[in-house]
């Protein structure tokens, strides 16, 4: 088909047959990427809800159930989180300059950024199993030091605030096990050499998610860890 | 290239003002502010986010419309869940769950 060059030097390969071009195939993959991080929106919104209701009938159960948390961890695990924020930017700018090796360890250090945050947090459950923190059977809280001596403290509602930590936290870690698995065949098709200024889709998308991801935790800080720590 | 390509310097600044603003919420937790404490927490959490979307999430260089349409729909049904949720359960006599 040696009549129609122009056609055969404007198609790149990754171009799905269905787009007019591939400016416009990234903008309906961007636009579907938005869409379901609004989905994602509305999935931890409900969590959310609950968190503010309960937190509202059971304020001084919550700020206990607060206070047993290290707040030392979830602040380095903020760090970690918006280091890996940075690296995922980077790498997004690493592939629209079609910096291969770049871009590669780019991801790997987002990679074992993902995976510091996910051992940090692994410690401080484990630690909650230790303490008998963990709804259930076995839950069991000793109410240290109440900070106003007229509140009563029930541990059935701090049972709550447990449930609703492990749950949070736990569904936003299962983001980032998904997360990093994303980033694992992203690392691969990019050390293969597939991505570049021209295509880089799968990456900018990627990182949506990822910092998408960040974002949840950098509401759950605050809510889970810093509910009354004052003197 | 059709996307704002962002430079480094930006991108360093943005994360250096987002790991101070995680130390400021962590020492400002300390301090009694009363009522404030929550409020100051959730308006620097809520200052990160928007600069995790602004520049990393590059929502302040897209062109297209249609992203804004769906983070603004996105944030406004959050509103919907969150106050008119808290609008029934706030204005209920404590304790009549």
């Amino acid at each position: 088909m040696s009549d129609s060059p122009a056609i055969v030097e404007s198609h790149n390969p990754e171009q799905q047959h269905h787009f007019a071009d591939m400016e416009q195939q990234r903008q309906a993959s961007s636009l579907g990427m938005w869409l379901f991080l609004a989905t994602e929106v509305m999935f931890f919104g409900g969590m959310f809800c609950a968190y503010l209701i309960y937190r509202y009938w059971y304020y001084p159960e919550f700020a206990a159930g607060s206070k047993t948390l290290d707040i030392r961890l979830g602040a380095i695990n903020t760090a970690v989180l918006i280091c890996s924020s940075l690296t995922v930017a980077l790498s997004v700018r690493a592939a629209q300059f079609g910096k291969r090796k770049l871009l590669v360890t780019l991801l790997v250090a987002t990679i074992l950024l993902g995976l510091v945050f996910l051992g940090i947090k692994g410690v401080e459950w484990a630690s909650k199993f230790e303490e008998h923190h963990v709804p259930g059977y076995s839950f069991h809280f000793e109410p240290q030091a109440p900070s106003h001596p007229n509140t009563k403290i029930d541990p059935q509602r701090i049972q709550i605030f447990f449930s609703l930590y492990f749950a949070m936290t736990g569904i936003h870690a299962l983001h980032m096990v998904i997360g990093v698995g994303l980033f694992a065949v992203l690392t691969f098709y990019a050390w293969k050499g597939r991505y570049n200024s021209a295509y880089y889709t799968p990456i900018e998308n990627a990182g949506l998610y990822w910092h998408f991801v960040d974002i949840i935790w950098i509401y759950l800080f605050p809510l889970l860890y810093l509910i009354d720590r004052k003197k | 290239m059709s996307e704002h390509v962002v430079s480094t310097k930006l991108y360093y600044a943005i994360w250096i003002a987002l790991l101070v603003l995680t130390g400021v919420t962590a020492g400002v937790a300390f301090i009694d502010l009363g009522p404030f404490n929550t409020i100051v927490a959730l308006t620097i959490a809520t200052l990160k986010a928007v600069l995790v979307l602004l520049f990393f999430m590059h929502l302040k260089y897209t062109s297209e419309k249609m992203t804004s349409v769906v983070v603004i729909s996105a944030l406004f049904w959050l509103l919907i869940l969150l106050a008119l949720s808290l609008a029934d359960y706030t204005t209920r006599p404590l304790g009549v769950n």
